[in-house]
């Protein structure tokens, strides 16, 4: 091809090496700069994450209340009391009513601001930095401001002013569990922190599609809205909504903060992360326990992930979907 | 040629100067103020506190520990939510504070995180209030130091209980009967904290009850107990209580704020609820929760303990018998400056001029009369336990029985590991 030749024709000379001066340090050997880019973050991973993670594997075997250094085998007692604590078990389905919820959401709120924000032929850079900003918002602190500000359970909260207003009594939104109102704070608190973050991944992904197919749908007679949104749009979109789903999927299992925060002393709308830290480790010091736990959720969260990327096709290359 | 442009200063000699700054920058932050004091012997000791709400607490500690000439001693001041978690967390590590604030639990001692304090506090053992003593005692070793005790009752606004007509409740009858009375369009009757926790060890010695007896067995599962939890869900559900207020109940915010007629609190709230409502307040124990029980008030507090693991353990030893033994004037004026607490120490809460009138003499009578004090074999496992409990069949309507049943099951496990 003609075009393959001319690349070749306009490639630079490669520049020679100086014979008096040879190539020494960075830019000497492709395997000492390998590991000193790669070195540090490996040594960092080694330390804080793998170290941890064998230990943890480690402690769950042992009887290893308030030590970390613990001498007493017990071989599968933790699995067996963690695996038979109905709390445990039942922050499980705790994890899949809060995903049930929350990753649909997110997932259409942020594909609905990319839409819109992609549309914007004005103050496009404010608008996605206004929609992006809760992403740096601290979860501990969004979870203060939702319980204390707007969903505190006295008159002068926010949506007991504004539920006043219509003669509505005061609603302790977080404090009484019968109705569960508690799961509209921690949805609405996680989808304004997170749909942010999440609107940049569509964006990106809207920009890449082609406009030629839009060019070629309206030639074959496509209109324009919602049927080029389902034909083209969100097939386009595929890989970037397997990605977003598997991500929004993971955080939910690690929510934490918001739980914990908005949450605290409760018995119910405990997620695993912390029913781990109530039950086993924290103020119990029962690392062992904390441990084996932590170990059943690590395979779990395997499992579901691989499931999940197995039925969305997660991973295969173009040619295979 | 300019400075700039000579050969020099390559990239490499760049990072070798940032990174010589960078160094010379650490060495003069070991060298200058880090915020400790002067200690003359070289000794540096590291204490953790609970962020106490009353204003200048902070400061006070500071500047006792500054006072001190024998070590250099800094205060880690936690967030109270936080406390805890981090407290215990902490202990594990190189970092861990040589003293810290807490309650007397067991669990410090069998783990051997608590040093024996037996031969600084025996001097003056016969000065202490008697049940500060037992509860730091184990095997006839002390493992700790009372600083302050808390007696925890109800407060309640004379003028709103005249209105209504209603009386002092001596029954939790009478407590639901006033808080319904009590309920206005603007004003709860009763606060007893959003989670109510503040009220599960009281709720047991009303019901005639302990949480564990002589042999350290189960001892507050019996039928009072069970008939007060369904007389609390009943109250939970009644409209009357005061349910997701900003503050929690160790906080009088509520209470002075007029969210609510009755608050159960802590006597260290007295300063600030007799300058939001003058003297429209009094103070009642919790009420007897059946006929065979009794009303109660929990003497809570905070107590100095040092960490048996850390490297100056002689030297943390030193630095609690001056401040917490020898010092009673800064034990005077940490108990009565700030918030109201009563100095476990008799000769100090005898000189306790602000505790001698008014409220703050009935909340010292009621700590005396009412009082019960925190059991060391009660471990912190044990109280989450049974604050499911509340969670459970209080506020979630679980059968009472049923989540007894549960908290059992916690319970007995800690106990067989703690005592066989």
């Amino acid at each position: 091809m003609s075009a393959t030749k001319t690349h070749d024709l306009a490639r630079p000379a490669p520049a020679k090496a100086s014979p008096a001066r040879p190539r020494r340090g960075l830019r000497g050997s492709p395997t000492l700069n390998f590991w000193l880019f790669t070195g540090p973050f490996l040594i960092g991973l080694a330390i804080f994450i793998y170290a941890p993670i064998l230990w943890s594997i480690w402690l769950s075997f042992f009887d290893a209340r308030f030590t970390v250094t613990p001498d007493k085998f017990i071989g599968f007692d933790n699995y067996t009391y963690m695996l038979t604590n109905d709390d445990f078990v039942g922050s499980l389905g705790t994890f899949t009513v809060f995903a049930a919820f929350i990753v649909p959401t997110t997932w259409a709120f942020s594909l609905g601001l990319a839409l819109l924000v992609n549309r914007l032929r004005f103050m496009r850079a404010f608008f996605r930095s206004v929609f992006f900003l809760p992403t740096a918002c601290s979860y501990v602190a969004a979870s203060l401001i939702w319980k204390m500000s707007i969903f505190s359970g006295v008159r002068f909260g926010l949506m007991n002013t504004v539920l006043g207003w219509f003669g509505i009594e005061n609603i302790a939104w977080l404090a009484d569990p019968n109705p569960p109102w508690y799961w509209l704070v921690i949805v609405s608190a996680r989808l304004w922190l997170q749909s942010g973050f999440y609107m940049i991944l569509f964006l990106a992904a809207l920009q890449n599609i082609p406009g030629e197919l839009y060019e070629a749908a309206a030639i074959d007679g496509a209109k324009p809205g919602w049927q080029t949104f389902r034909h083209i749009t969100l097939p386009q979109l595929r890989a970037t909504s397997t990605a977003v789903v598997l991500l929004l999927l993971i955080a939910a299992y690690q929510a934490f903060d918001e739980f914990f925060n908005l949450l605290s002393k409760t018995t119910w709308g405990r997620p695993p992360l912390v029913e781990l830290y109530y039950k086993a480790l924290g103020e119990s010091q029962d690392y062992g326990a904390g441990s084996a736990g932590a170990v059943i959720l690590t395979v779990l969260i395997c499992v579901v992930t691989l499931f999940q990327g197995k039925i969305m096709g997660f991973g295969r290359g173009d040619e295979s979907k | 040629m300019s400075a700039l442009s000579n050969s020099t200063w390559d990239r490499r000699n760049v990072l070798r100067a940032a990174m010589g700054l960078a160094a010379a920058g650490g060495l003069a932050a070991c060298g200058g103020n880090n915020g400790r004091g002067g200690g003359a012997s070289g000794v540096n000791l590291t204490q953790y506190f609970h962020a106490y709400g009353e204003q200048g607490t902070e400061q006070a500690i500071k500047r006792y520990a500054k006072a001190y000439d024998k070590a250099a001693v800094t205060t880690q001041w936690i967030t109270s939510a936080d406390f805890e978690s981090k407290l215990f967390a902490t202990l594990l590590t190189d970092k861990a504070p040589d003293l810290f604030e807490f309650h007397p639990q067991i669990q410090l001692v069998r783990s051997g995180q608590v040093a024996d304090l037996t031969d600084i506090v025996a001097p003056v053992k016969s000065d202490f209030n008697p049940a500060d003593i037992t509860s730091h005692t184990v095997d006839g070793k002390i493992y700790g130091v009372r600083m302050i005790d808390d007696p925890q009752f109800f407060f309640y606004r004379k003028s709103m209980l005249d209105k209504a007509g209603v009386g002092v409740p001596t029954t939790l009858d009478e407590l639901m009967e006033a808080a319904a009375k009590l309920t206005t369009g603007k004003v709860k009757g009763l606060y007893m904290g959003n989670d109510l926790h503040s009220v599960n060890d009281t709720l047991i010695w009303s019901a005639g009850a302990q949480h564990l007896d002589a042999k350290n067995e189960i001892a507050y599962h019996t039928d009072g107990v069970i008939e007060g939890l369904k007389k609390m869900r009943k109250l939970f559900t009644s409209g009357d209580l005061l349910l997701g207020a900003p503050t929690e109940s160790w906080d009088p915010s509520s209470f002075t704020q007029g969210l609510c007629a009755i608050q159960f609190c802590g006597m260290w709230a007295m300063p600030a609820i007799q300058e939001a409502l003058g003297d429209d307040w009094g103070v009642f124990p919790f009420p007897k929760t059946v006929d065979s029980g009794k009303q109660s008030v929990y003497n809570g507090g905070w107590s100095m303990f040092v960490n048996a693991k850390g490297k100056n353990v002689d030297a943390a030893k030193e630095y609690v018998k001056w401040l917490w033994i020898d010092q009673k004037q800064y034990q005077e004026d940490w108990a009565t400056s700030y918030g109201f607490h009563i100095p476990p120490r008799t000769s100090t809460a005898q000189k306790a001029t602000k505790l001698k009138t008014g409220n703050a003499a009935e909340g010292v009578r009621l700590f005396n009369e009412f009082g019960h004090f925190d059991n060391i074999g009660w471990t912190q496992a044990m109280r989450t336990a049974f604050e499911d409990v509340f969670a459970n069949s209080v506020r979630k309507n679980m059968d009472p029985e049923a989540a007894l049943d549960k908290c059992d099951t916690v319970v007995n496990r800690e106990l067989k590991k703690l005592f066989g």
